[in-house]
């Protein structure tokens, strides 16, 4: 049952195979016995999982079936639930419980599916690994040695694992595109302002997009025709009407012009990586799509404006967070002072208080022409290489992460180097774009990912792109072996 | 030599809108703590603002009624400091994009001349809670208050254009009487509506500009003239001793009439100002702009020569009566009714403003609506009652809700103006009066008017007051000079 994908969990529940408590269950099962192992979930909710499965069981034999009725999914635990705890992978959160449902989340609870629970993540949504999270690191379930990728690793890693077919993610610098890839399952950014960002925790607000993970583009389709609103709540939220994302995936290919970047095929990228890409590529070009080699002149700089721009940004969301009047607040406090110094001390973690110092600086009387100015200016540059490469192709393709999941603690002590794992994702939180990693082999049994961008709003066309590439492959088929539960299924 | 002050203000108005600039929480004062705080208002994490349209509208009736630009794009930035009041740590703000470019505001000083003071800009802005130390709390903790939190404030930014205390309050006058005037503001200082910081130096004529202090949140006129005065002297009194100014922020205690160091500049915070991601640039066409200029209400300048072409009340009533747009309401209601505006003036200036003051209410709060005040001058213009039972009719409506015909007729007022009953009175008190009678034949001519007092206090005795005094002197005089 676990191997099913959501369309076809839908098909089974429409069909009468199976119902939402059972398979409910199953998954239930499988986290009990399982995540021990991988930490994909901080929260699992049980109770409330079972209750809106019969409640959607008893909704369908009413003849009522919203697109999600019955499913299980699971959120990012950066996203608020109401009456159920959110953390954000911090410390700093542990107690938090948020009296209101993020529109994300009300979304999905307006489509019938059920929660199974809240992902593992990155404190606060910083890291690219995994590594920072209060509530331990979640292990890549194709070998427990490495890391999932961040910030959604636990997204990424229940998925994998089988432990959910979907689950809801964020994406500032690559927080979805990155995980997907290293654990070998397809996840989508939408374009900046497509999915509403109310009740979902702020890292860096002009970088952070929600957006959905699953085993196929055709499950993140459907994930996206939820999520996907106009909300009035946010306004950086994009009226427009929100199309089927399911419409055109079987749209042939002839004729797509993708755009190859040659900066995404320099020095970093692991040999085996750039094979898999390659390879991927000449599948397109066997359907029909044209490789047209274009330039993004300005992708080095991404690195360093974004490490300006979104620590810039966090240092500011992140001072609510003070004691005051929710969340963690340190023992006897001696003074105003020292209850601010030591409820931040303590709640924080270290890559959270590096950034939070990093923006802090960065905004300061002296340097904030140096610093966030310049690098705002350098934002508007890497945006103008977008639109004028998309002006000669349809997408750009490329690999997502430079190399395949690396062991933990191996980039622990180098910022910098964990900073380039980002290094192909980045520009497009950047240029406020779309995009989308989707599974195009394997280095020595470990996951690459393909990286698709897209034009803004061109949402449909790239999981066009993608169903199409999965049709004809099986790359995202694959699983890890030792997912299996006795006596289960 | 003599010193020159320089005098800038910072005013803070609270904009009257129903709910906050960034939340749907009410903005109504008094309410218990923390009743009209959402999550928004609390920054509870994922919360995110949506502008309110309405504190734009006023800002910008604000920016038109000054005569200044207003921005075609306007920017909100994130101003950062950490205080247990400012729920997200940072205050929305508006620092290089203001809504409300330069304009200006002219006064009027004692000689009546005109004064143009310069405005900076104005910009929108959200209040922080408050913080309370006295209460019930354990030893060592305080509350917060954030039911202010998140109501929409205009900050009006002077030049420095002002020379001494008497301009610079001529000057909060005159705004206050612009914002209440516009509707936008309910200028109700002493709820902290209305707030002024005014930044003061000195200087010997020709000099450039000395260090200037700070002085906070001052919440009424009477404490800013205090104020200003008070650093003035100060500053004077420490360069004239060889001291220096500090360019420092400073509070002022109303009750205490002393100042003090709040901080220097060395401890200021570096605010690390950036532009809010959470709210993109708002746009404004001139069509929207134009569309609000059509809806300008009257302001005081007009308000002032309309008075007097139509009253024709002297300058000196038209200035009491307009500035303040309460005072100016309450009138031409009251004249609407009383068709008498020069009595309704001086019913207004004189008995309701001295009652209004020692209740320390403002005109709008008045127990004597407009309304029952005209009926009452209806009733002095008819001669029903004398100005003297007017005194007692408006205590009598003062103290209940009734008006002052029925206060007439409960009290007795009514002036008796029958001339047959009058007469009767007048000779009776002729016919007992024979002394007075043979003293008033046998005085000289210039001297009987004089005389006259006698007859007429007796007159009203015999009425109880109630006799309609000018015709008492009439038939008297004629039923006198008939005797002759």
């Amino acid at each position: 049952m676990h191997n099913k994908t959501i369309a076809e969990i839908i098909a089974g529940l429409d069909a009468g195979d199976f119902t939402s408590v059972e398979i409910t269950q199953h998954y239930l099962k499988r986290i009990q016995q399982l995540d021990s192992t991988y930490n994909s979930y901080i929260t699992v909710n049980e109770e409330t999982a079972l209750a809106q499965a019969e409640a959607a069981d008893k909704r369908r034999a009413e003849g009522n079936t919203p697109a999600f009725c019955g499913v299980p999914i699971a959120h990012k635990d950066i996203f608020c639930t109401n009456g159920i705890r959110t953390s954000c992978g911090s410390k700093m959160l542990d107690n938090f419980v948020p009296p209101y449902d993020a529109t994300v989340v009300e979304n999905f609870a307006d489509a019938g599916a059920v929660i199974l629970g809240k992902t593992n993540m990155d404190e606060f949504a910083m890291g690219s690994s995994n590594e920072t999270s209060f509530y331990g690191p979640v292990k890549n379930p194709w070998d427990t040695n490495t890391v999932p990728g961040g910030s959604s690793g636990g997204s990424a890693a229940a998925i994998a694992a089988h432990l959910t077919p979907g689950a809801t993610a964020t994406d500032t610098g690559g927080s979805i595109r990155q995980p997907a890839a290293l654990c070998g399952i397809t996840g989508l950014k939408p374009t900046y302002g497509r999915v509403s960002r109310w009740g979902m925790i702020a890292f860096a607000s002009s970088l952070d997009q929600g957006g959905p993970m699953a085993r196929t583009a055709e499950d993140c389709a459907l994930m996206l025709n939820v999520m996907a609103s106009f909300d009035p709540k946010d306004s950086t939220s994009i009226d427009r009407d929100v199309p089927d994302y399911t419409a055109n995936l079987s749209q042939p290919l002839n004729g797509l012009k993708v755009g190859v970047p040659q900066e995404y095929f320099e020095e970093g990228l692991n040999p085996g990586t750039e094979q898999a890409v390659r390879n991927a590529l000449t599948e397109f070009e066997k359907q029909g799509a044209t490789l047209v080699n274009i330039s993004l002149p300005h992708t080095k700089l991404s690195v360093p404006a974004y490490y300006v721009i979104a620590p810039a940004e966090a240092s500011a969301n992140l001072s609510r967070f003070d004691g005051v009047r929710y969340g963690h607040r340190c023992e006897n406090p001696k003074d105003l002072r020292d209850m601010y110094m030591r409820t931040r001390g303590e709640g924080f973690g270290d890559e959270v208080k590096r950034r939070i110092l990093i923006g802090a600086y960065c905004l300061s009387a002296g340097y904030y022409d140096a610093y966030y100015r310049k690098a705002q200016q350098v934002r508007r540059l890497i945006k103008q290489d977008f639109v004028d490469a998309f002006e000669k192709v349809d997408v750009i393709m490329g690999p997502t992460s430079p190399s395949p999941a690396f062991e933990f603690g191996a980039k622990g002590n180098d910022p910098v180097a964990m900073y380039l794992e980002d290094i192909y994702t980045i520009a497009t939180n950047l240029a406020g774009l779309p995009g989308m990693s989707v599974p195009c082999g394997f280095v020595d049994n470990k996951p690459v990912g393909l990286q698709i961008i897209g034009n803004y709003f061109d949402e449909s066309r790239m999981l066009n792109v993608a169903h199409q590439f999965q049709q004809a492959t099986n790359w995202h088929q694959q699983a890890p072996k030792d997912i299996e539960v006795e006596g289960v299924e | 030599m003599e010193w020159e002050t320089v005098i800038g203000l910072e005013v803070h108005a609270q904009l009257a809108t129903k709910s906050k600039i960034f939340s749907g929480s009410s903005t109504t004062f008094g309410a218990e703590p923390n009743t009209q705080a959402s999550a928004l208002d609390l920054a509870m994490p994922g919360t995110l603002p949506v502008p309110n349209e309405q504190a734009f509208r006023y800002a910008i009736m604000f920016g038109l009624a000054i005569d200044a630009e207003i921005a075609k794009i306007s920017v909100f930035d994130r101003k950062n400091y950490f205080y247990p009041d400012l729920p997200k740590a940072y205050q929305t703000t508006q620092l290089d994009r203001p809504i409300v470019g330069p304009g200006h505001i002219d006064i009027e000083l004692a000689d009546g001349t005109q004064k143009t003071i310069r405005i900076h800009h104005a910009h929108l802005e959200e209040d922080a809670g408050k913080s309370l130390h006295e209460g019930s709390f354990e030893a060592g903790m305080s509350g917060i208050d954030l039911n202010r939190a998140g109501i929409p404030l205009v900050e009006i930014v002077s030049e420095p254009d002002m020379s001494n205390a008497e301009e610079a309050v001529a000057f909060a006058k005159k705004l206050h009487s612009i914002i209440t005037s516009l509707g936008i503001c309910d200028g109700e200082m002493s709820q902290g509506s209305m707030r002024f910081d005014v930044n003061i130096s000195i200087r010997k004529p020709g000099e450039k500009l000395g260090t200037r202090t700070e002085t906070k949140n001052l919440n009424s006129f009477r404490f800013m003239e205090d104020a200003i005065k008070l650093e003035v002297e100060r500053q004077i009194d420490l360069v004239e001793d060889g001291g220096r100014v500090i360019q420092e922020t400073r509070l002022y205690n109303g009750d205490t009439k002393e100042s003090r160091s709040m901080r220097s500049k060395e401890e200021a915070n570096d605010y690390r100002y950036f532009p809010c991601p959470d709210l993109l640039p708002v746009v404004f066409d001139d069509d929207y702009i134009e569309s609000i200029r059509k809806e300008l209400p009257e302001l005081p300048d007009a308000r002032h020569d309309r008075f007097m072409e139509q009253y024709g009340l002297s300058s000196y009533d038209t200035n009491i009566l307009s500035n303040d747009a309460g005072m100016a309401q309450y009138f031409e209601t009251a004249t609407k009714i009383s068709g008498d505006p020069k009595l309704t003036a001086n019913w207004i200036m004189g008995e309701l403003s001295a009652q209004l003051n020692t209740a320390d209410l403002p005109i709008k709060h008045s127990p004597l609506s407009a309304k029952q005040l005209a009926g009452m001058i209806v009733r002095i213009a008819d001669g029903t009652i004398s100005s003297k039972m007017a005194k007692q009719v408006f205590e009598g409506m003062w103290n209940s809700d009734g008006d002052a015909d029925s206060i007439i007729e409960a009290q007795g007022l009514k002036q008796v103006s029958d001339s047959g009953a009058i007469e009767a009175m007048v000779d009776e008190v002729i016919a007992n009066s024979d002394k007075q009678v043979v003293n008033f034949r046998n005085a000289d001519e210039s001297k009987r008017p004089k005389m006259l007092g006698y007859f007429v206090g007796q007159i009203m005795k015999a009425s109880k007051g109630q006799a309609n005094p000018q015709q008492v002197n009439e038939i008297l005089l004629k039923k006198l000079n008939d005797l002759l």
